[in-house]
């Protein structure tokens, strides 16, 4: 890859998805575009940008979609699963005794893996949730990952990361070799295309939000502002799980670490006044920011 | 260190399995069958056994049933790898009391999911 195509594609990819590359990903850009290049019948990288400069709409949203898709699995790094049920759970079921609701929303839900596994620890509380109105929201930037989701149709190999066997015969059908998650789990989860640079205002509140491993592809500016604007649509008792390797601190204090759960943060009680935030959109490098 | 039998009658798969489960700091035994699977528990418990399903002699439902019936035989953590990968085998070999299922193929990061599941190991979480 030609320098000046590599420039290329890092500003391309920063204005339509937000996702900020340092100047030494050509690694990355070569694993994931290759065989896209190759899929599209060309001989390799400068053609494919060349078809981009030529204007063709379908490569370039073809290509944020490859460079911005991650690995994903169920119960992934386990310990934020561990934290739903131990921690998050049982204080949301004593703050929402009265209303008997709850509401979660995975922001980077990718292809299903994550909403599932969240639906899963739900439907194992059994009874403890009989009358209880429980909403999964799973949004992505692409519509081809939130396709997959849907169907929550998984390959053998897809199955054994993560995901205990007793809850692979308990929540899954075989079908030929795939496997399929059940209509009862899937029926849990609302699917949206969302662009996490957006406004996202409209999803409403919620008690949780897992928003984690996506965060660390954007450049600080455009974190701390969908940190601020997740504060804004988190409950005050409400949640936030990011990923490993993502943190508020030294970003932002519209969150707080909980103590002693790694990746668990909740509202700050004296939060950010929606007049220190950048209105959604406004801006050009917000207005390129971009979900996963 | 934990000792973990792998028990397949395949040599290429227990010297994959042993270069997997070596590197994740078990000692390994191995055993080409079901029989002399069992012959090895009776003298000494493992506290891990990976485990294939079709061998000769001795296949490894048999295996699993006799072992758990042995003095101390429900404390090894056994996980099956095996390509029967449908689900009425699944559901046996759970209610012979298998602890994980691994179905071939199988590659380091699956093992190693599934020895974590079960207790046998603690993956460093990742940062």
């Amino acid at each position: 890859m030609t320098p000046p195509d590599y420039e290329y594609l890092r500003k391309l990819l920063r204005d339509h998805s937000g996702l900020d590359l340092s100047a030494d990903k050509q690694y990355l850009i070569e694993s994931r575009l290759l065989p896209l290049s190759r899929k599209a019948g060309l001989s390799g990288i400068s053609e494919l940008v060349q078809k981009m400069k030529g204007g063709s709409a379908s490569i370039v949203t073809q290509v944020v979609e490859a460079m911005t898709t991650n690995e994903t699995f169920f119960f992934r790094d386990k310990t934020p699963f561990d934290h739903f049920r131990a921690s998050i759970m049982p204080e949301i079921l004593a703050a929402r005794a009265g209303r008997k609701s709850i509401r979660i929303w995975c922001a980077a839900g990718s292809t299903g893996q994550e909403p599932y596994s969240l639906a899963m620890c739900l439907k194992e509380m059994g009874a403890t949730l009989a009358g209880w109105r429980t909403e999964i929201i799973a949004t992505d930037l692409s519509q081809e990952v939130l396709e997959k989701s849907k169907a929550g149709i998984y390959s053998q190999f897809e199955v054994q990361r993560g995901l205990p066997i007793q809850m692979l015969v308990k929540y899954f059908k075989q079908t030929g070799e795939f496997w399929q998650i059940n209509a009862d789990i899937r029926a849990m989860v609302q699917h949206r295309q969302l662009n996490l640079l957006h406004d996202f205002s409209q999803l409403g509140t919620f008690d949780v939000i897992f928003c984690r491993n996506v965060l660390i592809y954007f450049d600080q500016d455009t974190k701390i502002n969908i940190f601020n604007r997740l504060a804004r649509i988190t409950e005050a008792d409400g949640f936030l799980v990011l990923g490993a390797a993502e943190t508020v601190v030294g970003l932002t204090d519209v969150f707080r670490p909980y103590p002693e759960r790694r990746g668990l943060y909740r509202p700050n009680s004296s939060r950010a006044s929606p007049s220190n935030m950048p209105a959604t959109g406004a801006g050009p490098k917000v207005a390129a920011m971009s979900g996963r | 260190m934990k000792t973990c039998l792998v028990v397949d009658d395949s040599s290429v798969i227990r010297k994959i399995a042993r270069r997997i489960l070596e590197e994740m700091n078990f000692h390994i035994i191995e055993a080409e069958d079901g029989e002399k699977a069992l012959e090895i528990c009776k003298r000494e418990l493992p506290e891990a056994i990976l485990l294939d399903w079709n061998m000769p002699v001795m296949d490894g439902y048999e295996f699993l049933r006799s072992l758990r019936q042995l003095p101390d035989g429900d404390r090894p953590k056994v996980v099956f790898c095996t390509t029967e990968n449908g689900m009425d085998h699944i559901a046996r070999a759970l209610d012979a009391g298998a602890n994980e299922y691994i179905m071939k193929p199988f590659d380091k990061d699956i093992v190693a999911a599934k020895f974590q599941e079960v207790g046998l190991i603690q993956l460093a979480e990742p940062v």
